[in-house]
């Protein structure tokens, strides 16, 4: 579960049916849990009206569980990456009466977040469920590299090297964590590296 | 007290009929210099002076944001309300003296929508006088829908097709003509901000369609002043200041509060922005409220009332105040 801390650290609710005309789900990994167990709550015939863009873990499970709900479409994507001209498509057709909901790991919810941000919707309109890992996606404020799955504290940038002090302080924007170097005084000092972010 | 709001010394500069119902004031400065910059969707509080009695009623800015040299506001003649908009059209005249409030936007653009789509209905038409002419000027993405009763009561509709055209939609009770408000709903892009300002029938009405189409709320924006209504007397003791009053039949709480020297803080004076509600210390009698600031269950839970607009009807009443 993600902590509450400071107020710019994203929280992340349980998945409900809104009304609407159109439900778009992105999920990835156990994220298909989330929308499995909203299904026992959804009103007969919600999925008709429904499409679901699925990124599986390196376990390829899951997959079953969804097309068992039948949604209107059924999309499966390699990577983030992959998925997103599809995504933003379907955002620039789309009409006011679509919903969206996101479930899966931070980094998933957070860079559908951002694409649907700049598509127009609010996101206190988004429903998020977050599960499974808690890595985190990193900007390192110093180069302004982006780092994937961040899982330790410090973190190493995968840009320009420096040793950054992983914050809660959260980018909608830019859909990232904030990096910054954590021995910028003395650079001979290197705090223990833990992992803290599974 | 009005909340965070100082008075503006105005001069009223013309006065102009619109049609049989609806009379148009302009008001300026009196030093001369500009008023204060607003935006689309504000109104100010036009202190109405008519021998013993004070009246405070808000009214939506129309003129464009752009100009500063004048406000104005489009008074709509109410025959049975309480006298405010009677007061505007029969007592004030070009050369007097007058005092408004700065203006307060609690029906403002949310201008990261991608369009904007406007449902006026009647005199509800104001605010977005105001709002099409802000974004007109930056290349806004607007579409306005105003229902009137008749093609002679349709305030400024003529203004506003000169001005914008096609992005003006207009329907006309009198010729059966009603918006297809399901099929419009549908088919706005994603990332549209929809605005409504009308009867409070219309407004219920499009909030709703739009919550079962999956509108969010946070891109469903409404005003609704609501007049004070007339009623029955009653008698009320204002615990925190010792003081026991009566609100007369034209009066509204708030304005025998003030009538005793109590200064309770305000701003829109319509059961909208919140800042006069009041705890009920406690009651014998039921409320009647006006309001569309406190939730159904606080309504019900008999502990809080809005005195801009809802009354009481019993024996007794105790607020602290």
């Amino acid at each position: 579960m993600a902590v509450k801390s400071i107020i710019s650290r994203p929280v992340y609710g349980t998945l409900s049916p809104q009304p609407g005309k159109h439900h778009l789900f992105i999920a990835d990994a156990e994220g298909a849990l989330a929308i499995a167990e909203m299904a026992r709550r959804a009103p007969p015939g919600f999925f008709d009206d429904a499409e679901i863009v699925f990124i599986p873990g390196p376990d390829g499970k899951h997959v079953a569980a969804l097309e068992a709900l039948k949604p209107e479409q059924f999309h499966q994507a390699p990577s983030f990456a992959s998925l997103l001209p599809r995504l933003r498509q379907t955002l620039a057709n789309a009409h006011m009466g679509l919903r969206l909901y996101l479930a899966g790991t931070e980094g998933l919810i957070g860079q559908a977040m951002q694409v649907a941000l700049e598509a127009g919707i609010d996101h206190t309109s988004m429903q998020t469920e977050h599960r499974g890992s808690l890595a985190r996606r990193m900007q390192c404020v110093h180069c302004k590299g982006i780092t994937e799955n961040v899982t330790t504290q410090p973190a190493t940038c995968a840009h320009c090297g420096l040793l950054l002090l992983v914050r809660d302080h959260y980018s909608r924007r830019i859909a990232a964590f904030q990096g910054v170097c954590i021995n910028a005084e003395d650079r001979s000092e290197v705090p223990p590296m833990e992992e803290i972010f599974r | 007290m009005s909340t965070g709001t100082t008075k503006l010394d105005v001069v009223v500069s013309d006065v102009v009929p619109v049609n049989d119902l609806v009379t148009r004031f302009h008001f300026r400065r009196r030093d001369g210099e500009l008023l204060p910059t607003f935006s689309g969707g504000a109104h100010v509080v036009v202190e109405m002076r008519d021998g013993e009695r004070t009246r405070l009623n808000p009214y939506s800015l129309m003129g464009s944001p752009l100009d500063t040299r004048e406000y104005t506001i489009s008074v709509r003649r109410d025959d049975v309300g309480r006298g405010g908009s009677l007061f505007m059209h029969r007592n004030v005249k070009p050369g007097m003296e007058m005092v408004v409030s700065y203006p307060v936007n609690l029906f403002s653009l949310d201008l990261r929508a991608k369009k904007h789509l406007m449902l006026a209905g009647g005199i509800g038409i104001t605010p977005f006088m105001a709002q099409t002419a802000q974004l007109a000027a930056e290349g806004g993405n607007f579409e306005l829908h105003y229902t009137c009763r008749t093609a002679s009561l349709g305030t400024y509709a003529d203004v506003l097709r000169e001005r914008y055209d096609r992005r003006v939609r207009l329907y006309h009770d009198d010729l059966d003509e009603r918006i297809e408000l399901d099929r419009l709903l549908s088919t706005q892009p994603l990332g549209t901000h929809l605005y409504v300002c009308g009867p409070a029938g219309m407004i219920n009405w499009v909030r709703d369609r739009a919550a079962s189409l999956g509108w969010p709320a946070e891109t469903v924006h409404f005003e609704h002043f609501a007049a004070p209504q007339p009623g029955l007397p009653f008698d009320v003791t204002l615990a925190v200041s010792g003081k026991s009053i009566r609100v007369d039949e034209q009066q509204s709480l708030l304005e025998a509060i003030e009538a005793a020297g109590v200064d309770p803080p305000y701003l829109c004076r319509g059961g909208v922005c919140g800042q006069c509600e009041t705890n009920v210390i406690s009651c014998d009698g039921k409320f009647i409220h006006n309001d569309h600031w406190l939730s159904e269950e606080e309504h019900r839970s008999g502990k809080k009332i809005m005195p801009c607009v809802s009354r009481f009807e019993g024996r007794s009443l105790v607020l602290e105040r």
